[in-house]
């Protein structure tokens, strides 16, 4: 989707979903872009995944609860906010594809299960990803901005789904379940010694969960792998969009490189740039010299600004077309309405 | 700081892609063979710096190889029957990754081992997870792995983390919470907490551009004085916050503090790290 500000994604757009590494104000972001769609009188919604207290409380994020709150504002469509909770997104998608009360309770019972949502990577990205698809798809939104978490690896948001996929589906386990002769002479010596192993190493416990676990879980695989393709394609829909965010520091900056990279080669192009906590250039004048501090301050501070625009001039051209926007070092922390009015002015 | 006390060091890297190469001004990332940064640092000429890359993985595939399963281990970690078990087991990966930390202390043949480790949230569970598996697993070698781990954290003179922050208010309220909860539920020392980026005190940035210039005798513009006084501001704002923040982490948290000055360069590369050495030692010796 082609925009001439960053902004305007918050007016055209039905997903925006805010990607980079950690710390460089993504949470900020998301916030500041969902508050635009309400102000062009959308229905925006926003899914943060870890805000730092004082924005959340500003959010009236002060619990989880894993369904969306209205946050009250002057504008004149509707701002709502939400703070992922993995282990209950989870728990949802299970009951909805459970046969029966039955099933559902004896997954959400299990304790291979209930480290899941803790313990396996990926599982949070994915329920970000299933979250933003049931807001998205059932919700009424217009708009929804969605967070995600931090992560090493770029791209794990859009892998999670088969990853997750893939782990339900896991042939060993699977395997175990049907222990005829055929099917253990397909398993092979290595996966038996390999069980004996774990069973030996961490407890036969483990592995009675596990088969537990892929028993109760017989016949919701199909379930899964369709949500999961049916988000897939989501992400992959013309107004769905993605916002890179950035700080003009030279390891974020690579962070962002590779990232833009990443989505190329998944074939997704990046909508917009936004570059945060980026040091004013204070004017054009030639520094006078010979003025003591102040004339250190002034030329120590244009030498940051100018080692800013050399780390960003090599990533705007990696995300062309797509508009960069800078958002200059605020006074201070970003953790009220009036701190997101101040975020808004520079996209 | 280690090599130039003629000390040997290596620095583990768990979570990848930390830049430690490109500082020593060596190009490729780090693997999970050892490499030599930087050589005879010391006064003696001894002090060598090596690094290192570990990821659970790779860790994994070492533990079975050692017990005997070397042709399996690596076709096994691709069928996805490992993350079965992580799952099963949470903390199992981080008792890999550090169980090896502390076969390298022991056996290694450095004087110093530098851990690398992940950032706030992950970290208290990082390191807590020893604690964690030596009381849930009942017997066998991840319990011994999990006790060795525990008395490796929990030996002062074996092992101490140094909390880093940055004179900002997330980043204080991040390693505050931190900080509690590794002394609460790990047991660990807390060695002096690092807080980088300081921006240097400069004085007189309150002054007017315009009375400056005067009695320097240089000539001023109106745009010049403008550039000045608004640059002057901006620092001024920016130290008053940092002040702020590091007066809140003070009252927070009652530990021994050494601040790194922020640096104005665009890269941090091994004239930076020198830089930062000598702060470092510098701010240790006066505590």
């Amino acid at each position: 989707m082609s925009a001439f500000r960053v902004g305007d994604l918050s007016r055209a757009a039905a997903i925006i979903v805010c990607c980079g590494s950690g710390g460089v104000g993504k949470t900020t972001t998301a916030a500041a872009l969902a508050v635009e769609g309400a102000a062009a009188g959308r229905r925006a919604c926003v899914v943060t995944i870890d805000p730092a207290k004082r924005l959340a409380d500003a959010l009236g994020l002060e619990s989880l609860s894993n369904v969306p709150g209205r946050v009250e504002g002057p504008w004149p469509g509707e701002l709502w906010a939400l703070m992922l909770d993995t282990k209950s997104t989870f728990d949802d998608l299970v009951a909805r594809h459970a046969d029966t009360p039955e099933q559902a309770a004896a997954i959400l019972d299990n304790r291979l299960y209930r480290n899941i949502s803790g313990a396996l990577s990926g599982t949070q990205e994915y329920m970000a990803m299933e979250k933003l698809y049931e807001l998205s798809a059932e919700g009424g939104f217009d708009l929804v901005v969605v967070d995600t978490p931090p992560t090493r690896n770029a791209l794990d948001f859009l892998d999670a789904p088969r990853r997750l996929t893939r782990f339900l589906e896991n042939r060993v386990f699977r395997l175990l379940m049907t222990p005829t002769k055929a099917y253990f002479r397909a398993v092979g010596l290595a996966t038996q010694t390999f069980l004996r192993t774990v069973s030996k190493t961490v407890g036969a416990d483990v592995v009675a969960d596990a088969v537990t676990f892929f028993q109760s879980f017989e016949g919701m695989e199909q379930g899964f792998r369709d949500r999961a393709a049916a988000v897939d394609e989501l992400l992959r829909a013309p107004s769905t969009t993605f916002v890179l965010v950035t700080s003009p520091r030279p390891d974020a900056v690579q962070e962002a490189r590779f990232f833009a990279m990443k989505l190329a080669d998944a074939s997704i192009s990046v909508d917009g740039l936004v570059v945060n906590r980026v040091h004013p250039t204070f004017g054009s004048s030639p520094v006078a010299q010979g003025l003591g501090v102040l004339t250190r301050n002034l030329t120590e501070l244009r030498a940051l600004a100018s080692a800013d625009d050399h780390h960003l001039e090599g990533l705007a051209i990696l995300v062309a077309p797509a508009p960069m926007c800078r958002v200059p070092f605020l006074d201070a922390e970003v953790h009220d309405l009036a701190g997101l009015d101040r975020v808004r002015a520079h996209l | 700081m280690a090599a130039t006390q003629g000390l040997s060091s290596l620095i583990v890297e768990v979570e990848g892609k930390s830049g430690v190469g490109a500082m020593f001004g060596h190009g490729d990332p780090l693997t999970y063979e050892e490499v030599v940064l930087a050589d005879r640092r010391g006064p003696s000429g001894a002090g060598q710096v090596r690094a290192r890359a570990l990821t659970p993985d790779d860790a994994l595939v070492e533990y079975l190889y050692d017990h005997g399963m070397g042709r399996v281990s690596r076709r096994l970690a691709s069928s996805g029957a490992l993350d079965v078990v992580a799952t099963a087991v949470p903390g199992i990966k981080d008792i890999l990754v550090l169980g090896k930390v502390k076969q390298l202390e022991k056996e290694g043949p450095v004087d110093l081992v530098v851990l690398d480790a992940p950032a706030a949230g992950h970290a208290v569970t990082f390191l807590t997870s020893a604690r964690a598996l030596a009381d849930a697993a009942r017997t066998g070698p991840i319990r011994a792995q999990a006790e060795a781990v525990v008395e490796l954290l929990s030996d002062e003179r074996r092992c101490q983390v140094i909390l880093v922050t940055l004179p900002e208010e997330t980043p204080v309220n991040e390693v505050v919470e931190t900080a509690y909860r590794l002394e609460d539920t790990v047991g660990i020392k807390l060695g002096p907490l690092v807080v980088n980026g300081v921006y240097p005190r400069l004085d007189g940035l309150e002054d007017d551009p315009d009375s400056v210039a005067d009695r320097a005798g240089v000539a001023l513009r109106s745009d010049q004085a403008a550039d000045l006084r608004s640059a002057a501001d901006f620092r001024r704002r920016r130290q008053d916050l940092q002040r702020h923040q590091l007066e809140r982490l003070a009252e927070r948290l009652p530990l021994d503090r050494v601040e790194l000055p922020f640096l104005f360069t665009a890269e941090i590369g091994p004239a930076e790290i020198d830089l930062l050495t000598g702060a470092l030692v510098g701010g240790l010796r006066a505590l």
